[in-house]
C-alpha cells in the first residue's frame, strides 16, 4: 500500500521538478505556439481545440485548430486536451503589504488618518513575498492590491505577480481611490458600558455630509491656482476627473442606496462597490445606474441569522442575472487570494456555468479595474498572461498548472511551498 | 402627591406601637406603653391564594397577626377599622434583590493578567466570596423601599449581588418607619451563587462559562475537605460556605442555558439550588421541566422593536422578534409545566412594571391564583418563612395589602401596605374620584371641562365652544383649584376654587379677568359611550403567540425530525469500506442505521428517493470545530483540563444548520488554544433542534492542548504567565503528568485524598481514557509532545493543525498519533511560515491517519471541497482524500464504530449530494443523522419562506403595537462573535 501511495506522488511532481525556479521569468524573445489545447476564452466562449500565438508578450492570435490551419511558429507547447485560461485577477487584496498577519513588522497595509487618497499601496508592494509567489501555481496571476483602514483608505494598484519589485510589478498604477462608506447602523462599544450587538448610528447623515464635504474641498481645490499643494486634495483629482475609479467598500441596502445617489451628486464617473452583501436585494438599480461590483470572498458565512445559508454562494448569479457587472473579490486578504479559482467554482453550484463563472475571475475584472484592453480573455492584441491546466482550473482537482505565462514570460510555478513539499519527500524517499 | 389620611388618628398610635422597645430608657417623655389592638373588619380577606373569606376581620397587635377570619373576637382595647367593600391581602415577599447592598464598581487594572488570587484566609480564587455577608453592606435604601411598597411587597431578601459565591443574604421588611432592628428579619436569609466574576477582583480564572461552572463544581468538593478537616490553614470562604449550607441556595443565572447548567450542577454536588432564571424557560420547557428544580423567574417583558423604517428593521433577527412575541408565555408555561416558581422584580425598571407585566402574562395563560402563589406564598416557601410571611395566618408578621377589590383587575386601587403593622399609605381612598367631563358656568358663560387622573397627576381641559382655552388645575386636599384663560392667546385669567363633592354641582368662588370675584357652578355631564370605547381601544390586544420551533430561531422545524425508513435508489455510494466506490446502488435506512446496501433493493414501506446520478456518502465529520458554544477559551490559567466544553454548548447557533447544509453531522466541538492543557471536548451529532443531552456523545472523551504561540501569548503582548517559551511548555506537561501520576496513586492507596477535577481528567489522559487532541505548529513542538506521552507511556492521540507535521511525519506514525490539518491555511502567524497545502499529502503517504478539519465555521460547510485541495496538493487518491473528512476523523475520534462510512449496522449519518462530492459544484441535497433528515436543500427553500413570513407577520404585529401607542424598542442587530481557537474570552 505504501509503495503505491509514493509512486502517485513521484508520479506526481515529476511535472513539477523540471522547472524551479522563482526568479522572475525573462521577457519572452522568440514566439510562443501552444496548440491543442481546450482554451477558455473568458468571455463565455470555448475552442475545444485551440492553437494560440504568442509574440512579443502579447497574444497575436486565437485560432480552432478544426477549422483553422495557420504555421505553427517558434516554441510549440503541445498541451492536447489541456486547458488554457486568461490568467486570473484578484481585486480587492492586501498582497504584498503583508507577510505574516500576526507579525507586526511584517504589515504595511493600514495607515494612520482618516482621509488618506494620497496613500499609496504600490510603493510598499512587496514583490518578492513568498505569499505572492503562492498565488502562481493556481492560476492567480494578477492582483489589486489595497491600503486599509480609514474614511478613505488611499490608493491601489494592480499588479502582476511576477516581478523583480514594484515598478516592474505594476500594471496600472493607481487604478482608484478606495472609500470606506459609513455604516446607519453602528457596533455598540461594549467596552463603553454600550449594548454590544448593532444599533443606529445617529452619525451617519453627518458622516456622508464629511465625505461630501472632502469631494468638494478637493474640487475646489483644483479650480484654485494650487500653489500651495494640499497632498489628500490633488490625489482625489483622478477620480474627479473620471481618470481613476472610486471604490466604495459598502454593504447594507440603503447604504449602497446613498452610494448611488452620491455618485450622482457628486458626478463621480466611475464608481465601483466593493463588498456590496445587500446589492442583490436593489440589483436592478445598480444595473441601471451602470455601477459595477466587485463582491465580497465567496465563501464568507451570513451576516445575518436569517439569511440564506448559501447567500455568499449565490449573490454572483442573482446580480448577473440583473444584469450588473460582476467580479469576485477577497474582502482584502492575502494569501487566500488564491483560492479565487475555486470561489469562482462555487458560483457554479448555484446556478452559473464554468463559463459564465470564469468571466467573473478573468473578464469582468479586466473591465472594472480599468484593463478590459488589456488582460481578462484569450483574445488577439492582449497580453499574454494566461496559464495552461491540466484540468477544469475552478476545480481543486482540475486546478493543476503545466505552464504559466505573464506578458508571455513563461513563469515559474515553484514556491517556497513546493520546494519544502520536494525537499521532505526526498528526506522520507532516503529513509525508505 | 397628597397623602391625606384617612384613618388619622391611630397612624401614630401604631407607630408608638411599633417602635416602643421595652428596655430601652425613655428620656423625652414618659414610657408610654401601647397594648391595644387594631381590628379590620368587614374586608374580602384573602389568607392565601384560591382561599377567600368575605366580609371577615383582621386583627393585629404589636406588627404581627393575632388572628384572621370569619369571626373574630377583638379585644375591648381594639382601634377598630372597617374596610367595608375593601380586600385585604398578603403582602408581596421578594426573593431575589440587591435592595440597600450596592454592588461595587468593577476594577480596571494594568494590561498584564493577573492569575493569582488578592486575598489570604480565603479560598484561592478572588470570585469567591462565600463569606460576604450582605448584612455588612447593608444600607436600608428608603427610596427603593418606597417603590416596592407602593408595588406590593412587604419583604425583601437582598444580598451581594457580586461574585461567583456570593455569601449569606438578609430578609429585611420594608417598613419604612421602623429601625433596623426591627426590619431586620432574618440576619442568614439565604446562600446566593452565579457564574459572573468579581467585580472587586481582576483574577483571569474563570475567564468563561465552562471556567465558571468548573470552579463552583471543585469548590464543592474543597468546601467538604475542608470540613473533613484535611486543610491545615484557614479558609474563611469555605468555612462560610459550609457554615450556608444549611440556608435556602440560590443561584443566579442568566437564561435558559444557565438554568440547566444549574440544574446539573446541582446533581453533581447535591445541592438543591433554588435557580433565577432569564425568562426564557418556554423555549425548552421540557427540559426545564426535566430539572424539577425550583425557580425564580422575571417578568420584564421587552418592548416591541421599532420597524417603522423599513432599512433599520432589516437588522432585526427573527429570534429577536419571537422572543418579544413568545416571552410573555413564560410563566403560564411554568405554571403549565407544574413547576414551583416565585416571580421578582429584581430586572424590572422600576418594580411599578410589576402589574403592567403580570396582566402582560394573565392574558397569555397565568393564572392570577399562580401569580399571587408566586408573589407571596411561593416566595415564602422558597426562604423557609411560610409560617411568617406570604401569609395571614395567626402569628405572620402584619405584612398586608389593603385594595378595592380583587388584586390584578386592572381597575383595582392599591391603598395601602401594612407593613409590620405600620400603615404605607399608597393611594389615599378618602381622594374623590373626580374624573370626567363638566359644565363650568360663570360670569355669565357656560365652557366645558375634562378632568383626568384627578387622584394622581390632575389635568384638565377647558372649551369655550370649539375654542381650547389655556388651562390648569390643582386638586390637593379635597380642594379643586382651576385657572383658565379667556382664550388660548390672551393673558386673562380666571380662577376657581371649590371644594370636590361625590355630586355635582360644586359651587365656589370666581375671581374674574377684572378682579371681581363672582361665584360659579360646576356640574357633571352624562358620559358618553364614546369615550369610555376610547379608554378600551389604548388597552394592547394579545398578539397571536407564534408557535415554537426546533430549535426556536430561524430556520427551526415544527417537529423536531425523526429517524426514517428510507431507500437511497440508484445512487453513486462512496462507502469508504473495501467496496470503494459502488455505482447505482441502493442504500437502506432503517431505525436510524444503515440497514442494507446493494442493488435494487425492495422498498418495503421506505420512502424512495431517486437518487440516480447523484452520490450518496457518510456524514463528514469535523475533528475541529468551535461552533455552537458560548464560549470557547478558559485563558484563566495555564491548565484548564477540568472545564468541560459540555458546560458551553449552544444547541441553537445557526452555524449548526449551515454545518448540515455543508453535509456535516458530526463534530468535535474543541476547547480553544490559549493553555498548553486546555479542555474536555464535546463530541456531537449535529441534531438540529435537539437538546444538547441528545447531541453530545458522553462516553466520547477528549481533551484539547496546545503548543506554540498562543499558549506561550506570543501575540499578545503578556509577559506574566508560565510558560513564555516551548522549553516552558515541555516542563509544564510534565509537572503535570507527574502531579497526575502521584495524585492516581494517592488515590489508590485508600487513603482519603482532596477531588481534584483538574487531575482527574489528567489521570485519565494517562491511563488512555481520555484522549488528547494537540494544537501544533512546528515541528520541535510536535516531536516533544509525543517525547513526553512516551515518558509517561501513553499516546498522543491527535495534532490537529499540525502544519509541519510532514517534517515529523515518520515520528508521527511510529508513535501512532493522527494529524488533523487544514488544506491550505499559513501565513497568518510565524509559526506558520512553512505551512504548505502538501502536508496532508506527505503526512498520509508516510502512513499517518490524515485528516482535514476546519477550527472555522465557514470552511466547516465546504469541508467537502477542502478535501478535493489534497487531491491538487500532492496528488492523493479520491477515495482517501474523502476519507480525510469522513472516516479518518471517525477513527481519531474513536466513532468509527458508529459513523464515518457506509456499513451496515452503522448509524445513518449520510449525505446526499447532487453530483460528485469534491467538485465546486456539489450541493448537499438531504443530510441524515441517525437516519433522521436534519437537512434538505427542498425543506430549506420552504424554511426561508416561512422566516420571510414569520417576519413579515411579527413586524405587522409590531407596528401596530407602536400604533396602540405601546412603548418600542430601537432595532438592535444582536451581534455574534465567531469563535475560534484564539478566541480568548467571550467578550460580550
Amino acid at each position: 500500500m505504501k509503495t503505491i501511495k509514493k509512486l502517485y506522488l513521484l508520479l506526481f511532481f515529476a511535472v513539477f521538478t523540471l522547472q524551479a525556479q522563482q526568479t522572475p521569468a525573462p521577457v519572452q524573445k522568440g514566439d510562443i505556439t501552444l496548440t491543442g489545447g481546450v482554451a477558455h476564452i473568458g468571455n463565455g466562449e470555448v475552442i475545444e481545440n485551440s492553437l494560440i500565438f504568442i509574440t512579443d508578450g502579447k497574444i497575436v492570435g486565437v485560432y480552432d485548430a478544426t477549422t483553422t490551419k495557420r504555421p505553427l511558429k517558434g516554441e510549440i507547447i503541445k498541451i492536447d486536451g489541456q486547458h488554457v485560461y486568461p490568467g486570473f485577477i484578484a481585486p480587492d487584496t492586501t498582497l504584498g503589504l503583508v507577510e505574516i498577519s500576526a507579525v507586526r513588522a511584517t504589515e504595511d497595509q493600514d495607515e494612520i488618518g482618516e482621509y488618506n487618497p494620497h496613500i499609496e499601496a504600490i510603493i510598499a508592494y512587496n514583490a518578492e513575498s513568498k505569499v505572492v509567489e503562492s498565488m502562481r501555481p493556481n492560476g492567480v496571476l494578477i492582483a489589486q492590491t489595497v491600503p486599509q483602514g480609514g474614511t478613505i483608505s488611499g490608493e491601489s494598484s494592480v499588479v502582476q505577480l511576477d516581478a523583480w519589485n514594484w515598478e516592474d510589478a505594476a500594471i496600472k498604477r493607481g487604478d482608484g481611490i478606495h472609500l470606506n462608506w459609513p455604516s446607519s447602523f453602528r457596533r455598540g462599544r461594549w467596552w463603553m458600558g454600550e449594548d454590544a450587538g448593532y444599533s443606529p448610528d445617529k452619525n451617519y447623515a453627518s458622516e456622508i455630509t464629511q465625505i461630501k464635504d472632502f469631494i468638494g474641498q478637493s474640487k475646489a481645490y483644483e479650480a484654485g491656482d494650487s500653489s500651495i499643494k494640499n497632498l489628500p486634495f490633488a490625489a482625489m483629482q483622478g477620480v474627479l476627473d473620471g481618470s481613476q475609479n472610486l471604490y466604495v467598500h459598502v454593504d447594507s441596502e440603503k447604504e449602497i442606496l446613498d452610494v448611488l445617489k452620491f455618485k450622482e451628486d457628486m458626478s463621480i464617473e466611475k464608481l465601483v462597490l466593493v463588498g456590496a452583501y445587500r446589492a442583490y436585494k436593489i440589483a436592478d438599480a445598480i444595473a441601471k445606474a451602470e455601477v459595477p461590483v466587485i463582491l465580497a470572498r465567496v465563501h464568507s458565512l451570513p451576516e445575518a441569522e436569517d439569511d440564506d445559508y448559501n447567500i455568499s454562494f449565490k449573490m454572483a448569479k442573482t446580480l448577473v442575472d440583473a444584469g450588473v457587472k460582476v467580479a469576485l473579490g477577497n474582502s482584502g486578504e492575502y494569501w487566500q487570494a488564491r483560492n479565487i479559482p475555486f470561489y469562482a467554482g462555487q458560483t457554479t453550484a448555484h446556478g452559473l456555468s464554468f463559463e459564465d463563472a470564469l468571466q467573473l475571475i478573468t473578464k469582468n475584472s479586466a473591465e472594472i479595474l480599468g484593463l478590459g484592453d488589456q488582460l481578462g480573455t484569450l483574445e488577439s492584441g492582449k497580453d499574454a498572461t494566461l496559464f495552461v491546466s491540466t484540468g477544469n482550473a475552478l476545480e481543486m482537482k482540475g486546478n493543476n498548472l503545466t505552464h504559466a505565462f505573464i506578458n508571455g514570460r513563461s513563469i515559474s510555478l515553484e514556491s517556497h511551498q513546493t520546494e519544502l513539499w520536494k525537499r521532505y519527500m526526498e528526506k522520507y524517499d532516503r529513509t525508505e | 402627591m397628597n397623602k391625606k389620611l384617612f384613618f388619622t388618628g391611630w397612624l401614630l398610635f401604631v407607630f408608638c406601637m411599633v417602635s416602643g422597645q421595652e428596655y430601652f430608657p425613655v428620656n423625652d417623655g414618659v414610657k408610654s406603653i401601647n397594648t391595644n389592638y387594631t381590628l379590620f373588619k368587614n374586608a374580602t380577606l384573602h389568607p392565601s391564594p384560591g382561599k377567600t373569606i368575605s366580609s371577615g376581620s383582621l386583627l393585629i397587635k404589636d406588627g404581627k397577626i393575632v388572628s384572621a377570619g370569619k369571626s373574630v373576637n377583638a379585644p375591648k382595647n381594639a382601634v377598630v377599622i372597617d374596610l367595608e367593600g375593601k380586600h385585604i391581602y398578603p403582602s408581596f415577599v421578594e426573593t431575589y434583590s440587591s435592595f440597600g447592598v450596592k454592588i461595587p464598581e468593577r476594577s480596571f487594572g494594568g494590561r498584564s493578567p493577573q492569575y493569582e488570587a488578592t486575598r489570604a484566609g480565603y479560598y484561592w480564587n478572588d470570585h469567591v466570596r462565600a463569606e460576604t455577608n450582605a448584612l455588612n453592606e447593608f444600607e436600608y435604601d428608603n427610596k427603593a423601599a418606597k417603590a416596592l411598597v407602593e408595588a406590593g411587597f412587604g419583604t425583601v431578601s437582598t444580598h451581594m449581588a457580586d461574585g461567583l459565591a456570593r455569601g449569606n443574604g438578609i430578609l429585611v421588611a420594608l417598613n419604612s418607619d421602623g429601625n433596623t432592628a426591627e426590619r431586620l428579619l432574618d440576619t442568614r436569609s439565604a446562600q446566593f451563587f452565579s457564574f459572573e466574576k468579581s467585580n472587586l477582583s481582576q483574577q483571569s480564572y474563570p475567564s468563561s462559562i465552562m471556567g465558571s461552572t468548573a470552579l463552583i463544581r471543585q469548590m464543592f468538593e474543597d468546601a467538604d475537605w475542608y470540613e473533613a478537616g484535611n486543610i491545615d490553614t484557614r479558609d474563611l470562604s469555605l468555612e462560610a460556605l459550609n457554615a450556608n449550607m444549611d440556608l435556602p441556595q440560590i443561584f443566579y443565572g442568566d437564561g435558559l442555558y444557565d438554568d440547566l447548567r444549574i440544574a446539573s450542577l446541582s446533581q453533581e454536588t447535591g445541592v438543591p439550588f433554588i435557580i433565577v432564571g432569564g425568562g426564557d424557560e418556554y423555549k425548552r420547557i421540557d427540559e426545564i421541566k426535566a430539572t424539577g428544580a425550583q425557580y425564580i423567574i422575571p417578568v420584564n417583558f421587552q418592548d416591541a422593536y421599532d420597524v417603522e423604517d423599513p432599512y433599520q428593521a432589516s437588522f432585526v433577527s427573527l429570534s429577536q422578534m419571537l422572543e418579544w412575541n413568545q416571552e410573555p408565555t413564560n410563566p403560564a408555561k411554568l405554571q403549565e409545566a407544574g413547576l414551583t416558581f416565585a416571580i421578582t422584580t429584581n430586572d424590572l425598571k422600576s418594580p411599578d412594571m410589576l402589574f403592567p407585566m403580570l396582566r402582560k402574562a394573565f392574558k397569555y395563560g397565568l393564572e392570577e391564583e399562580t401569580a399571587l402563589a408566586a408573589l407571596t406564598t411561593i416566595p415564602a416557601q422558597l426562604l423557609g418563612k411560610s409560617e411568617e410571611l406570604g401569609t395571614l395566618n395567626q402569628n405572620a408578621w402584619a405584612n398586608f395589602l389593603i385594595t378595592s377589590g380583587p388584586i390584578f383587575d386592572k381597575e383595582t386601587i392599591l391603598y395601602e401596605n401594612w407593613v409590620q403593622g405600620a400603615q404605607n399609605i399608597i393611594k389615599d381612598a378618602s381622594v374623590i374620584d373626580i374624573d370626567g367631563s363638566y359644565t363650568l358656568t360663570t360670569g355669565g358663560k357656560s365652557y366645558d371641562l375634562t378632568i383626568s387622573k384627578s387622584t394622581e397627576k390632575p389635568s384638565v381641559t377647558a372649551k369655550d365652544g370649539e375654542t381650547k382655552l389655556g388651562s390648569k388645575i390643582a386638586y390637593t386636599d379635597g380642594w379643586l383649584n382651576i385657572t383658565f384663560t379667556g382664550d388660548a392667546d390672551k393673558k386673562e385669567y380666571t380662577r376657581i376654587i371649590a371644594q370636590a363633592s361625590n355630586t355635582t354641582p360644586w359651587n365656589g368662588k370666581a375671581i374674574l379677568p377684572d378682579g371681581s370675584e363672582s361665584t360659579f357652578s360646576i356640574s357633571k355631564k352624562a358620559s358618553t359611550e364614546e369615550e369610555e370605547e376610547k379608554e378600551e381601544d389604548k388597552e394592547e390586544i394579545t398578539p397571536e403567540v407564534m408557535p415554537l420551533t426546533y430549535p426556536n430561531v430561524a430556520y427551526g422545524y415544527d417537529e423536531q425530525p425523526q429517524a426514517e425508513t428510507i431507500l437511497f435508489k440508484n445512487a453513486t455510494v462512496w462507502t469508504n469500506e473495501e467496496d470503494g466506490i459502488l455505482e447505482e446502488t441502493d442504500v437502506l435506512v432503517k431505525n436510524g442505521k444503515i440497514d442494507k446496501i446493494g442493488k435494487d433493493l425492495s422498498a418495503g414501506g421506505a420512502k424512495v428517493i431517486d437518487a440516480t446520478g447523484k452520490h450518496l456518502t457518510s456524514g463528514i465529520v469535523d475533528e475541529h470545530s468551535h461552533i455552537a458554544a458560548f464560549s470557547i477559551n478558559e485563558s484563566g490559567q495555564n491548565s484548564s483540563a477540568e472545564v468541560r466544553m459540555r458546560d458551553a454548548v449552544n444547541p441553537d447557533d445557526l452555524d449548526i444548520y449551515r454545518d448540515l447544509a455543508g453535509g456535516v453531522t458530526t463534530i468535535q466541538l474543541l476547547h480553544g488554544s490559549a493553555n498548553p492543557i486546555g479542555g474536555q471536548s464535546a463530541v456531537m451529532k449535529l441534531k438540529w433542534g435537539s437538546s444538547i443531552d441528545e447531541m453530545v456523545l458522553e462516553n466520547t472523551k477528549f481533551i484539547k492542548f496546545a503548543l506554540g504561540e498562543n499558549v506561550k501569548q506570543s501575540n499578545w503582548g503578556s509577559y506574566s504567565r508560565f510558560p513564555q517559551t516551548r522549553m516552558g511548555v515541555q516542563q509544564m506537561f510534565t509537572d503535570y503528568f507527574q502531579r497526575a501520576k502521584e495524585y492516581e496513586a494517592k488515590k489508590n492507596s485508600g487513603e482519603p485524598y482532596r477531588t481534584d477535577y483538574e487531575m482527574e481528567t489528567l489521570m485519565d489522559v494517562l491511563n488512555e481514557e481520555r484522549h488528547i487532541t494537540s494544537h501544533s505548529y512546528v515541528q520541535s513542538e510536535i516531536n516533544m509532545l509525543m517525547k513526553v506521552a512516551d515518558s509517561f507511556d501513553f499516546n498522543v492521540n491527535t495534532f490537529t493543525h499540525i502544519l509541519e507535521g510532514y517534517k515529523v511525519a515518520d515520528k508521527m506514525a511510529e508513535h501512532g498519533v493522527a494529524g488533523s490539518t487544514f488544506s491550505d491555511w499559513w501565513a497568518y502567524k510565524y509559526e506558520v511560515n512553512d505551512a504548505i497545502p502538501y502536508n496532508a499529502a506527505i503526512m498520509w503517504s508516510q502512513g499517518v491517519l490524515t485528516g482535514i478539519n476546519s477550527d472555522d465555521a465557514e470552511m466547516s460547510r465546504r469541508l467537502n471541497q477542502e478535501a478535493a485541495k489534497t487531491m491538487k496538493y500532492g496528488g492523493v487518491p479520491e477515495e482517501e482524500a474523502w476519507k480525510f473528512v469522513t472516516l479518518n476523523p471517525a477513527k481519531m475520534l474513536h466513532i468509527d464504530d458508529r459513523t464515518g462510512s457506509i456499513k451496515v449496522g452503522k448509524d445513518a449519518d449520510l449525505v446526499l449530494w447532487s453530483t460528485y462530492p469534491m467538485s465546486v459544484s456539489a450541493v448537499a441535497e438531504k443530510t441524515l443523522v441517525e437516519g433522521a433528515v436534519y437537512f434538505d436543500i427542498e425543506k430549506d427553500k420552504e424554511l426561508k419562506e416561512k422566516v420571510e413570513a414569520k417576519k413579515n407577520k411579527l413586524t405587522t404585529m409590531m407596528l401596530s403595537a407602536k400604533n396602540k401607542g405601546l412603548k418600542t424598542q430601537p432595532a438592535k442587530k444582536e451581534e455574534k462573535q465567531r469563535l475560534d481557537c484564539d478566541t480568548l474570552e467571550t467578550l460580550y
